[in-house]
């Protein structure tokens, strides 16, 4: 309920919202957990694998208990830990892992069967039948046990990406991290702050306490006043810093303030990367439990957290609370709570020494044994010198200590130091390059302690900088004694709980030792204690302690569990912002995308290009039909096809002739100027790399095209040889693959649809076979090549790419009244097919030249990339799988890409392989199905049958191996 | 024939306005990719200063006002933004026309900077990142050049393949930035 007059929430802002189906009210400022103990609703959750009834445990980020989901439909959200989550106007939150209510739970009846369940449990039991994990076993034990649903929707949140960047990282702002911000800002360096919480302040929120004579609060708000006041300070909060990686980059998740989500375009959240020079951790510390039998029942909560929704919220989360604790903050709790007028039924402090003067019931060296209640706390038993007695209670605040945040500190493989004294983990020293801890993440327990560690690290690092140390004194801050007493565990009958978000219990960890998992991170495994959500934020240090005491060994000596981030959840979706539907690779358009649309050809996707499959025509609904009649087009008179995403690389200088000759298989330094050639070009290990024709546009200038798949591939390869292979040779490189348009024009009437347009006309004495020139077409200077991939007499022709959109208009309006038109990538496959000219189906990277015979064009006369390996004997054995046609010759003329080929009579097993299929198409030129493979000794057993299996498809077709050019071999048709 | 029409990279795209923020295409005339030959920076620097009134820009830098930019283009490669490419740079350097292979866009606007950083990994503070600098670099997983060339003015090329993708991109993440800023979006 609430504490009149207390809290900073905003009594005059009442907002409603739904829980289970309920409405509520709450206020702006609270968060669903706040809001739903103002409301007394004390069970929120089910446990894990218990299904036991379980409360809000702590007021922050590391709650193991109450984890809702929010939303509904699409935007469904689980595993959202209700302390974290802002109140807002409607507000929907669901409990999880109940069926079919929170208090009516069927599946509670686990919680009868726990003796069955305990650690291990899974891999002893769920071994046999073997099937059986799959099918019966992990289905129902992920339907019992478990954590909230996705709704199976596509999910419809906006997250973003960003990056950041600073001088200074301060992580937390509490009173450290406040300080340390402060000091780094007045020395002058550029500091972003970041704060998990909505607001500023950290522990100060919840505590009762001064500043320099200021409320907290108050000397909170000042500090923040100035803070934003200084240009060169960025405070962002709702961002939880989650993650430290290598130079300086943190990752964060940032939450938008629940009225800027839900704006139009606004995102959700956002996924930070921020690079950092220097970092101060003021992450602050986590109050842990003691382990007592049924310490889990909802109203069991952590002290700290009760202080916070007492003086932070105004709620007071019990009638009648018990105080237990081991150390000095449990009797801060009892103040608190009585200056706000809530009853405090008894303060139990674990310490034999400890005293009180606050006037309460005090119990100095007793120990809380056990509690009960059925959905709730009723009543706890404490045991004491004189033996047991019952007080009753609906709230239960408990401190076994403190657990310095060291996480942050630890991401990059250290581990903490264990500190006797303080009873803590601390943070390793240097563990971060550039980072500092400050305040309660180092084991400073005192608001005076954590703000001159804040002052002292802010302007360490500053100063680290080269800034100069800025002219500042610590504020007085409240001085606190902390004088912990040891105590992890009160023995006693009943389940004492150690991981309240695993279920995992001091009986599990022990049995895990007595398994002889004595290893912290073996005794994790096998209990899953530390995992989920709260990746054991609250439990970690607790359950070590139980295994040391197990296994006999010291804390110390036990250590910790491995750190990673990322510290709180980050959804994948936030990872992943940005990367949904066309968001996840750039597309690349030719310049007659719209043309091509226009014509209703579907696009193909070839690496990140567009380019289009077919132009079907009024009739035709099947993609072959379109195909069929393209090649035919080409081959009878003309067609026109986009051919701009083939890599084109400009390669210039004194020294450029003698490059091609390094880089190619085959010379040309020979090549006139006005003529181009066709290249292979190998990789240092001998196997193919590329292919493609290049262009000697001037004595020192050639023009190389490449393939479109390896275009990047080969402009890096470049790139290596002149930088490093060759950094003495005058040569430039330069990708001209985006300036320039280029169309094939392939057909018997190709000559004639160009001499329609070109401002000069061409014949075959001008402009044989594989000659090149500058052209003149639509008032616009552009290039033409007379190259063929379709073994028709063709041309390739360039302009700059504004122009690129008109001419592929013009040559196909041409081409038309030719009874010509435009082809797709279909057609360029089964023209290139029917010719045997290769692409990366067969140059995949494991062939070589002579794989390809091409061996011939291995240039004796010179060196050249990949020349060593080529030439070894076992790179040109005849016993390779070498590059032959095949065709269909059984009843079945189905030939697939990527079947493996087998003798005839052979049995289809892999002992047996004798090659595979690369490409296959219908050839309607030849009326046959037509196809390239590699097979063994493939040039020796032309006129074989083999057998062509693909087990994947379940195909299997008889073919002949015939030459691999099976249309116009002898190429009378592209000399024309 | 009839003269072939052009069209620009980002044709029917742009401008797009959101809020303050405004992005626009920009056709900059002749680009030239210069590449000079070995040992031939300074001579290079020296007959673009009499041709073009720009010096060779220095890693990372500009050189040149709005008529007549060298942009730093890379490993010894700038890009000459303005003019035709004088004959006398042939001499030192490989001369090649990039007018088209690249899309030019404008970001303008009091959050520019910020907009970028949802696009782009680079410190783009004031102080490292100045009027007058320019980067090759990942522009929304798209490799291209963001140069600043105001406070608030930053150009950013990809490839012309791409216009669309960096629209869209920039798009959005104006409508990001825009929405946290202002309520009545």
């Amino acid at each position: 309920m609430r504490i009149e007059g207390k809290g900073l929430i905003d009594r005059t802002r009442p907002v409603s919202f739904h829980f289970d189906g309920h409405s509520y009210k709450g206020f702006a400022g609270d968060t669903l957990a706040s809001a739903l103990l103002a409301n007394g609703v004390r069970m929120v959750a089910r446990s894990f694998k218990y299904h036991r009834p379980r409360g809000v445990m702590t007021a922050g980020s590391e709650e193991p208990n109450a984890l809702v989901t929010v939303g509904r439909g699409a935007a469904q959200e689980p595993n959202l830990r209700a302390t974290t989550v802002e109140m807002h106007e409607g507000l929907w939150a669901q409990s999880q892992n109940r069926w079919p209510t929170l208090g009516l739970d069927l599946l509670a009846v686990n919680d009868l069967a726990a003796p069955f369940l305990g650690a291990g449990f899974y891999y002893k039991t769920f071994m046999w039948p073997r099937a059986f994990w799959e099918r019966v076993y992990e289905p129902l034990i992920r339907r019992a046990a478990g954590l909230g649903a996705l709704s199976g929707e596509a999910a419809e949140d906006r997250y973003e990406r960003a990056y950041a960047h600073c001088d200074v990282l301060v992580i937390g702002a509490g009173p450290a991290g406040l300080m340390a911000a402060r000091a780094a800002a007045e020395a002058g360096a550029d500091v972003i702050l970041a704060e998990e919480d909505t607001r500023l302040g950290g522990r100060l929120l919840a505590e009762s306490e001064e500043v320099d004579g200021l409320a907290g609060v108050d000397w909170v708000d000042e500090i923040a006043a100035e803070l934003a006041a200084m240009p060169n300070v960025r405070i962002m909060t709702r961002m939880a810093v989650t993650g430290v990686y290598d130079g300086g980059t943190y990752g964060a998740l940032e939450r938008l303030a629940p009225g800027v989500a839900q704006r139009p375009h606004a995102p959700k959240g956002c996924f930070w990367r921020i690079v950092a020079r220097r970092a101060v951790l003021a992450a602050g510390a986590l109050e842990r439990a003691i382990a007592f039998p049924n310490n889990d029942r909802p109203g069991v909560m952590m002290a700290g957290a009760v202080r916070a929704y007492a003086n932070r919220w105004g709620v007071a989360p019990g009638q009648s609370t018990v105080v237990f604790g081991n150390n000095d903050s449990a009797h801060r709790t009892v103040a608190d709570l009585q200056a706000a007028g809530v009853h405090v039924a008894a303060l139990i402090d674990a310490r034999p020494y400890a005293r009180s003067d606050l006037d309460v019931p005090f119990y100095p060296g007793a120990q809380v044994c056990g509690t009960s209640g059925r959905r709730g706390l009723e009543a706890v038993t404490l045991a004491t010198a004189r033996g047991e007695d019952r007080i009753a209670a609906d709230c239960l605040a408990i401190s076994g200590g403190w657990n310095p945040t060291v996480h942050l500190a630890c991401h990059m493989g250290a581990r903490p130091t264990w500190d006797a004294a303080r009873q803590a983990f601390l943070p390793p020293e240097n563990a971060v390059p550039g980072m500092r801890v400050a305040g309660a993440a180092a084991g400073a327990f005192s608001t005076r302690a954590c703000l001159e560690s804040g002052l002292v690290a802010g302007a360490a690092v500053a100063v680290d900088l080269g800034f100069r140390a800025p002219d500042l004194a610590a504020p007085r801050g409240a001085e606190a004694s902390y004088d912990i007493f040891p105590l992890w565990q009160v023995p006693g009958k009943g389940r004492a709980w150690l991981d309240f978000q695993n279920d995992v219990t001091v009986k599990d960890v022990v049995q895990a030792a007595a398994e002889n998992f004595r290893s912290v991170e073996h005794m994790k495994r096998y209990t899953t204690q530390g995992m989920a959500p709260d990746q054991g934020k609250n439990s970690n240090v607790a359950a070590l302690a139980v295994l040391a005491d197990a296994t006999g060994q010291g804390i110390a000596e036990t250590g910790t569990t491995t750190f990673r981030p990322p510290y709180v959840p980050v959804p994948i979706a936030a990872l992943g912002a940005g990367g949904k539907g066309k968001g996840f690779a750039p597309e690349r358009r030719t310049t007659s995308h719209a043309e091509s649309i226009a014509r209703g050809a579907p696009m193909i996707e070839a690496g990140l290009w567009y380019r289009p499959s077919y132009f079907p025509q009024k009739g035709e609904s099947h993609w072959r039909q379109s195909c069929d009649r393209e090649v035919a087009m080409v081959r009878g008179s003309v067609g026109i096809c986009d051919v701009s995403t083939l890599g084109k690389i400009d390669v210039q200088g004194p020294d450029a002739a003698r490059f091609l000759d390094f880089v190619y298989t085959n010379m040309f330094s020979t090549l006139k100027v006005g003529r181009v050639r066709y290249g292979l070009m190998l990789r240092e290990d001998g196997h193919v790399m590329d292919d493609g024709t290049c262009a000697r546009m001037g004595e020192t200038h050639f023009v190389m095209t490449t393939t479109t798949a390896a275009a990047g591939q080969v402009m890096r390869h470049l790139e290596f040889v002149s930088q490093v292979l060759r950094p003495e040779w005058d040569v430039r490189i330069v990708s001209v693959t985006e300036q320039w348009a280029q169309f094939a024009v392939a057909g018997p009437q190709a000559r004639a649809v160009l001499n329609g347009m070109l401002e000069a006309p061409i014949d075959d004495a001008a402009f044989p076979y594989m000659a090149c020139g500058e052209v003149r077409i639509g008032g616009v200077a552009a290039r033409l090549f007379r190259i063929s991939f379709s073994g028709e007499h063709a041309y390739e022709i360039a302009v700059p790419a504004r122009y690129g959109a008109a001419l592929f208009g013009a040559l196909v309006k041409h081409a038309e009244e030719m009874g010509g038109g435009a082809y797709g990538l279909e057609a360029l496959n089964v023209l290139r097919i029917e010719k045997g000219f290769i692409t990366h189906a067969e140059i995949h990277g494991r062939v070589t030249a002579f794989d390809i015979g091409m061996q011939g064009m291995m240039s004796a006369k010179k060196d050249f990339i990949g020349k060593a390996a080529a030439t070894r004997p076992g790179l040109m054995d005849p016993e390779r799988e070498r590059m032959v046609g095949l065709k269909p010759v059984g009843a079945v003329k189905e030939l697939l890409a990527g079947a493996h080929i087998f003798d005839e009579h052979a049995e289809a097993v892999s002992d047996n392989d004798q090659g595979y299929v690369t490409s296959a198409c219908f050839s309607p030129t030849l009326g046959h199905v037509t196809g390239i493979g590699f097979l063994r000794r493939g040039p020796e057993r032309m006129g074989e049958r083999v057998r062509v299996v693909d087990h994947l498809r379940k195909s299997e077709t008889v073919c002949e191996v015939t030459p691999l050019v099976v249309f116009d071999p002898e190429g009378g048709r592209l000399r024309g | 024939m009839a003269e072939f029409k052009a069209q620009t990279p980002c044709a029917g795209l742009l401008p797009v306005t959101v809020g303050d923020l405004r992005l626009t295409e920009v056709v900059p005339g002749r680009m030239t990719s210069l590449a000079p030959y070995r040992g031939r920076v300074a001579a290079l620097s020296e007959v673009m200063q009499a041709a073009h009134g720009v010096a060779w820009p220095e890693p990372g830098r500009i050189t040149g006002q709005a008529a007549a930019r060298a942009l730093w283009f890379g490993r010894e490669m700038a890009l000459l933004i303005g003019p035709d490419s004088d004959e006398s740079l042939a001499a030192h350097a490989a001369l090649t026309d990039q007018t088209d292979a690249w899309a030019v866009v404008h970001l303008e606007g009091r959050q520019a900077a910020e907009v970028l950083a949802r696009l782009c990994p680079l410190d783009l503070r004031e102080a490292v990142f100045a009027p007058g600098h320019t980067a090759r670099t990942d522009v929304a997983h798209m490799a291209g050049s963001v140069s600043r060339l105001g406070p608030q003015t930053w150009q950013i090329m990809v490839f012309r393949s791409m216009a669309t993708t960096l629209v869209h991109e920039v798009e959005i993440a104006m409508a990001r930035v825009a929405a946290r800023q202002n309520s009545l979006m």
